[in-house]
């Protein structure tokens, strides 16, 4: 069962609130460099299974395992507290849909890019202030807004900035919770390029959590259903969207279609 | 209540135990926030509680105690802790910082250097140097076991980005030993060095938040910064008016309301020790006066 | 010539005899005695027990008379004290359902075994200024003896929640473990999160307007609780204390407390049925306004065990514990009357500093 070249492996999660499944059992591997949507409507325990895999929220059940920079694969119920930070500061990523819930709001971009460098011992101030000023650049923030605090930049911005503010120290796995949800279309769009363009470029891992299959079939090599806590259906992106099996997957494909 | 219901230096030996077995541990663990079961005292808290628990677990009926305020002898709260001591332990006081053997100060630290066989004794009141970025306690243990300063050092990094410097001038928070980074209570950034491999024992109590730590005597304290912007000790562009001293942190004084200001020494030993060794500064009035005083 | 300022032992001194001088106030006005304020202002003096964990009836009037009457400066005195004393140990819980009841109401139950009991209270009194107290010692302002004796001491009196607990409709409280240790915050620092001796500890510590305000706010919705008062009571209990040597509890002597029982919000899941659930609050003398408070707040701080959302000041444990107590925060408030010279001259220097850079700095750009 266990994917040889797997980057993190997921089995058997399982979540319930109260009385109500949120997520039973579920399993899945992403591969280095590997984008793998998890689609669904609200309520389907999509969001529930990403923090779970991120670490975010333990699991009633089930197990996640990641092969950490020397090759190891690691139990991540096992980590002591100090490892699994210091993996959420470097080598993961997280991008919240809210960026209020990611950046620091009363601190400078700068501030906020360098943060993870100053984390891991970072103590030459232009070094890291460089550092931000190239990433600014990257996500296509102008240069001249390094010492402006996110409550000062647009929602499409503050996204950028959050992307940015994760990539700094060149993670190869970032978890996306709905980025570009409750942006403008056109917003939406230049976002998506974005994203696109690095995790290409970088060869990023990323687990993307989206109630949109616009989304997840521009940025995705492989996409998951999910309805009532339960995975549906999987397979490549183009195949499952142009060749739906599941009669709840047609249903959403038709749907979009339609719409 | 009889006429000396209270033991030696007021806390009872049980007291002192629970408080010296704080200091231990505080002395064994360098810079880390020792919880101790700090006690009422018959002084509010903020005004030096933790000082005066700390100074009471330790005071011998042979020690020579000194307590500063702002570095003075004679500020009002300096006055007042000293007679408390002089009264419910009876020891010997002084204003020499050369004689004393214990010194309890309130946010400075003496120009004279201190020896082996003194202990400073730090009165503060908030000893998280991380509560004002993230108020949870519970939060601030967790970084701290982590050695998570990453925050701290977001701070800094707002100052250069804004005002060009660090802009902390005063509390300003040190790396001890290599591992705990420490709030050195409100002294002015002038007196960090003094910290560094200091020969004395330093012991800092907070009584209202229940906290000790500790900086054992020849410890390396490093006060925080980048390589980039090195910390700087501030500067006085005058020296002291009454004593001429130039190396020493100057309070300001108002003389007059048309902006008259008059610098001079804020430790009151130091000054008046150099004086007495016939030194001499600038008086109001301007150097003729002194000369012709010389 | 300018010459250090000094002199701050005389100053002291003075102040002192300023202090004392203000304590008499006019002389020609008798000198209140230490037993008439215990007598007479007798729920100040439960006030000054209460927060300053101290029943001591008299010391508690002595503080009140040294310190003018400011109330938090009384609990500070008796504070003060009281940290010197030695502990001998603790005694067994005190059983409140034996109470000698001199006032017991519920808001539960019209009428239950035992009956309402309305006792001295100021509830049903038109806050009218009554003048007739005015007269001093002439036997005008005695009033009439009350008109029948408290409760009938052969008439048992459970507590409504004994009542409610008997259909098994409200949380069980915790079972006590024989021999457990009980925790004491003024022998050992206060750990998060704290558990509920400590919290109680703290709460009847804590300032009584600091509680009253939470109280009140959880009211207001930030971080309801749907209260009932179940039972407020009032009276005399016995003390015991087991005795190592001994082996058995042994009687120490009656105490006045006030005991409030409020009765909430019902939780329950799939496995657990619904139950009622509990606040509590107990203060020495006569403190219903605390005991109240302190209910309510109690109730508040256990959000988490009860899986609600924490979005009131009044169930945020770090933030109530830590703030109420009124000896810590008016120690810290009135601290900034201390000297700052030395930090605000570092402040001082830094800002002119800056102000000078900055002016300097137009000049170099132009140069360039």
């Amino acid at each position: 069962m266990t994917a040889p070249d797997a980057l993190l492996e997921a089995r058997g999660l399982a979540k319930s609130y109260g009385g109500r499944m949120a997520c039973a059992g579920v399993s899945l591997a992403i591969r280095e460099g590997e984008v793998l949507a998890v689609v669904g409507e609200s309520g389907s325990g999509k969001s529930t299974l990403l923090n779970m895999l991120a670490g975010r929220l333990a699991p009633d059940a089930g197990e996640v395992h990641y092969r950490m920079r020397d090759g190891v694969m690691r139990d991540m119920a096992r980590l002591s507290e100090a490892e699994r930070r210091v993996l959420m500061r470097t080598d993961w990523g997280f991008v919240h849909q809210d960026a209020a819930q990611g950046l620091r709001m009363n601190v400078s971009a700068g501030g906020n890019i360098g943060e993870r460098l100053m984390a891991i011992g970072g103590r030459h101030y232009g070094d890291i202030r460089a550092k931000a000023a190239t990433w600014l650049t990257r996500v296509e923030i102008g240069v001249d807004r390094i010492d402006d605090k996110p409550t000062a930049y647009s929602g499409g911005m503050r996204q950028r900035l959050q992307i940015a503010r994760n990539l700094v120290t060149s993670p190869r796995l970032v978890f996306m919770d709905e980025p570009t949800g409750g942006l403008d279309v056109s917003v939406q769009a230049r976002l998506l390029d974005l994203i696109r363009g690095l995790s290409a470029d970088l060869g990023l891992a990323v687990i993307l959590v989206t109630h949109d299959l616009a989304v997840a079939r521009l940025l995705s090599h492989r996409i998951l259903v999910m309805k009532g806590g339960a995975v549906i259906e999987t397979g490549l992106t183009d195949r499952v969207l142009d060749d739906p099996q599941a009669p709840y997957t047609q249903l959403l494909v038709s749907s979009v279609l339609a719409a | 209540m009889t006429d000396n219901p209270y033991n030696f230096a007021y806390l009872d030996e049980q007291t002192k135990r629970m408080i010296r077995r704080a200091i231990l541990k505080a002395v064994a663990i360098p810079g880390y926030q020792v919880p101790f079961a700090s006690r009422e005292m018959p002084m509010p808290y903020g005004w030096g509680t933790g000082g005066v628990q700390v100074t009471a677990a330790i005071l011998g009926p042979k020690d020579v105690l000194k307590v500063i305020d702002q570095g003075a002898d004679d500020t009002t709260n300096a006055v007042s802790i000293r007679a408390f001591f002089a009264k419910t332990a009876g020891v010997q006081t002084t204003t020499a910082t050369a004689e004393a053997t214990i010194i309890q100060t309130r946010h400075r630290i003496p120009e004279a250097p201190l020896g082996e066989d003194q202990v400073l004794v730090y009165q503060v009141p908030i000893p998280e140097p991380l509560r004002f970025l993230e108020p949870r306690e519970t939060e601030t243990r967790t970084m701290h076991a982590l050695s998570e300063y990453g925050l701290m050092h977001v701070k800094l990094y707002e100052d250069i980005a804004r005002f060009g410097h660090i802009a902390t001038s005063y509390a300003y928070p040190v790396e001890v030993a290599g591992r705990y980074v420490m709030d050195p209570s409100p002294i002015p950034k002038f007196d960090n060095p003094k910290m560094d491999d200091c020969p004395a024992l330093q012991l800092f109590g907070a009584g209202r938040e229940k906290r000790i730590y500790a900086i054992p005597p020849h410890t390396r304290v490093v006060s925080l910064d980048f390589d980039d912007h090195p910390f700087e000790r501030n500067r006085f562009s005058q020296p002291c008016a009454l004593c001429g001293a130039g190396d020493s942190y100057l309070d300001e004084v108002v003389t007059d309301d048309r902006g008259g200001r008059l610098f001079v020494c804020s430790d009151t030993d130091y000054c008046e020790g150099r004086r007495e060794a016939g030194h001499r500064g600038h008086q109001p009035g301007g150097p003729e006066r002194k000369e012709a005083a010389e | 010539m300018y010459v250090a300022v000094k002199g701050g032992e005389r100053a002291i001194d003075n102040a002192h005899r300023l202090l004392a001088e203000a304590r008499r106030g006019d002389r020609s006005v008798p000198e209140i005695g230490t037993a008439q304020i215990r007598e007479q202002l007798s729920l100040a003096v439960d006030r000054v027990m209460t927060e300053g964990s101290l029943l001591d009836r008299d010391l508690a009037a002595l503080a009140i008379k040294q310190a003018r009457g400011d109330l938090i400066e009384a609990i500070f005195l008796v504070r003060a004290y009281r940290t010197t004393l030695p502990r001998f140990g603790h005694s067994e819980p005190l059983d409140t359902a034996a109470m000698q009841v001199r006032r017991r109401i519920s808001a539960t139950y019209k009428d239950l075994p035992g009956g309402q009991v309305l006792g001295p209270t100021f509830d049903y009194t038109h806050r009218l200024l009554d003048f007739a107290l005015e007269a001093e010692g002439d036997g005008q302002g005695e009033p009439a003896r009350p008109a029948t004796a408290p409760a009938d001491p052969d008439q048992p009196m459970p507590r409504v929640t004994d009542i409610i607990g008997g259909e098994d409709l409200i949380e069980r409280n915790p079972p006590q473990e024989a021999g457990a240790p009980v925790g004491d915050l003024t022998r050992d620092p206060l750990n998060f999160p704290a558990a509920r001796d400590l919290r109680l500890q703290n709460l009847a510590r804590g300032d009584e307007g600091f509680l009253l305000a939470l109280a009140y706010s959880t009211q207001r919705g930030y971080g309801r609780t749907h209260p009932f008062v179940g039972e407020i009571r009032l009276g005399e209990v016995e003390v015991e204390m087991v005795v190592e040597e001994l082996g058995f509890a042994v009687p120490l002597g009656d105490i006045t407390v006030t005991e409030c029982q409020m009765v909430n919000q019902f939780k329950g899941s799939a496995v657990d049925p619904p139950r009622f659930t509990r606040g509590y609050g107990l203060g020495f003398g006569h403190c219903e306004r605390k005991a109240m408070s302190m209910a309510l707040v109690d109730r508040s701080l256990r959000a988490d065990a009860f899986e609600e959302e924490r979005k009131g000041p009044a169930q945020d444990e770090e933030f109530v514990l830590s703030h109420s107590d009124n000896v810590q925060a008016t120690g810290f408030v009135e601290h900034l009357k201390l000297p700052h010279y030395v930090d605000f001259q570092a402040e001082l220097a830094f800002i002119r500093q800056m102000r000078a850079e900055q002016a300097a700095r137009p000049e170099t750009e132009a140069a360039e």
